[in-house]
């Protein structure tokens, strides 16, 4: 479905990605963990079309999407949950869900989902006329998530979703993700919380400094790697729980 | 008598405030969308005034709906030409084009229709004529002002709140990148936030051209320059911030205009200016915040007596 070749990703001289070649199928739930500044974001920013490539190509059902628009590579069917939520703090929450559905055509469609999402995050739905930063982290996640679902992303792309929340909060973020798993969803998920996305996703890619991979698999398959250990227990420290 | 007097000023400087919240609306349109403090907004203005002059004689209506039809063209046009081609540009770069759009435009303006004999359009009799409302004189221009300023606030305020793509331009204003990130088509509100933007020029124009009369190839300028300052008072960041900003300043010049003595009369500027030096050192983050502010400390100290009293 997404396949990423060679990728580089440079800010001025600083290199942020290098030749990374990564994939995701479709129906798979593929996590990418690693420390801050592995250069995860700028994987996401390069996929959405907001951050151009120093090198290489992406490429999503067949097509290359390397050097499109934000606006149409969601209309082609990916939706980013960016990092920091970034929700329209001044737009009350139904304006927040509704506009993530502004690019579909499919009114009847969209208003069902609207349905759909309202049953799914009831908190969202009694806030539905407040605004959206009047919300607390936790809340302001899940509206984050409802946004980008109403686009009807064949690709689910998340940044972080976890971050800054409570624990109770983190087993609802991955919950949700579970279930859209379960439902067929593609999801490729940005995390620092290792141990929860490697549980969670069908593979694995282990970033290191400068954008490389430096472990990829299953839950099992990186357990099983000698190595892993010890590079892993590094990263638990810093962002696992 | 005096209060009758004082009611007088206070509705010509609620006209004149009104005007220009209007026209820091459209400054702050801009600014929220595409980070660019558009300085050629003046010449919006001028070049509604000399097409008011060529149109004169085609009767009030075409001439009005000809002016609004070239300002939002000439609106549109700039954004197409001059500010598409740099608009990932950084901020430095779009408010040096916006400099050159606005030298620019006013340079032609010289050497075209502003060359010769001084230019202007004589205001429709009957818009000069008085009605006596309540102790109050209120022309009919007057009148207008009000009603368009009014009306343009209050569509505006149904535009954003109530329209896909008002609160698509919402969305863009507070965070571009994330409006394009969830598919709102960049150009596509960038354009139309100019053509609102020329509207709202044009408005203004329209409604200056007919009090004042005089055109000349630098008349956007002073108004630019009060809406500018106007809506950083009350916060560029936020649309009704802007239009509370340009509003209060528009009140305030207004004000201080009709009690200067006539020597003093010509310092009017400087007296507003020292008023917007005040509520920058009080209200840094503008007078919607401070407003914000005053509002959430009154209503806790509201709770916190009522419980006490329970």
């Amino acid at each position: 479905m997404l396949r990423i070749e060679d990728l580089t990703v440079a800010y001025g001289r600083v290199r942020a990605v290098t030749g990374l070649t990564m994939h995701v199928e479709e129906g798979e739930f593929v996590g990418v963990v690693g420390h801050n500044g592995a250069g995860k974001t700028s994987i996401l920013m390069t996929i959405v079309g907001t951050q151009r490539p120093a090198e290489g190509s992406i490429s999503y059902e067949e097509q290359d999407i390397t050097r499109r628009s934000p606006d149409d590579i969601l209309r082609m069917g990916i939706s980013l949950v960016p990092e920091g939520r970034r929700i329209f703090a001044r737009l009350t929450v139904g304006e927040n869900v509704r506009i993530g559905g502004h690019a579909r055509r499919d009114r009847a469609a969209v208003a069902k989902d609207l349905e759909r999402l309202r049953e799914r995050f009831p908190v969202l739905a009694e806030k539905w006329d407040r605004s959206g930063g009047e919300l607390s982290g936790g809340e302001q996640q899940q509206l984050a998530i409802a946004r980008a679902l109403v686009s009807a992303p064949k690709l689910l792309l998340l940044d972080e979703p976890t971050l800054g929340l409570a624990p109770l909060m983190v087993d609802r973020v991955f919950e949700i993700l579970e279930e859209l798993h379960a439902e067929g969803r593609t999801i490729l998920l940005v995390e620092q919380n290792a141990k929860r996305t490697i549980e969670a996703a069908d593979r694995t890619y282990v970033m290191r400094s400068g954008g490389q991979i430096q472990f990829q698999g299953t839950s099992r398959e990186l357990s099983e790697m000698s190595d892993f250990e010890t590079a892993y227990i590094g990263m638990a420290g810093d962002g696992a729980r | 008598m005096i209060g009758a007097i004082d009611l007088q000023v206070g509705v010509d400087a609620v006209s004149f405030g009104a005007l220009f919240a209007v026209m820091a609306l459209g400054l702050a349109l801009l600014f929220g969308v595409m980070r660019l403090m558009n300085f050629a907004y003046g010449e919006l203005i001028m070049v509604g005034g000399y097409t008011m002059y060529y149109t004169r004689d085609f009767g009030a209506l075409p001439m009005i709906l000809i002016t609004i039809v070239v300002v939002v063209f000439v609106s549109v046009l700039m954004e197409l030409i001059a500010f598409r081609p740099v608009r990932h540009a950084a901020p430095v770069t779009l408010l040096i084009t916006s400099f050159a759009v606005s030298f620019g435009l006013q340079q032609v303006a010289f050497m075209t229709v502003a060359k010769g004999r001084q230019k202007g359009v004589e205001p429709y009799p009957w818009l000069t004529d008085q009605h006596h409302i309540a102790g109050l004189r209120l022309s009919n221009l007057d009148i207008l002002t009000l009603l368009v300023a009014a009306g343009l606030l209050i569509g505006m305020t149904l535009l954003l709140k109530r329209t896909t793509i008002g609160i698509q331009l919402r969305a863009s204003t507070e965070d571009y990148q994330m409006a394009q990130l969830v598919g709102i088509r960049g150009n596509r509100v960038i354009s139309f936030a100019f053509a609102i933007t020329g509207l709202l020029a044009a408005a203004v124009c329209i409604l200056f051209v007919l009090r004042t009369g005089s055109l000349s190839a630098t008349m956007g300028v002073t108004p630019l320059l009060i809406a500018f300052v106007g809506g950083a008072i009350g916060g560029l960041g936020s649309l009704t911030g802007a239009a509370l900003g340009g509003f209060t300043l528009g009140v305030v010049i207004n004000s201080i205009q009709s009690s200067l003595p006539v020597d003093l009369s010509g310092y009017t500027l400087m007296f507003a200016f020292l008023f917007v030096i005040v509520v920058l050192v009080i209200a840094p983050s503008g007078l919607l915040d401070l407003t914000r502010r005053v509002w959430s400390a009154a209503t806790t100290r509201f709770e916190v007596l009522n419980r006490r009293a329970a």
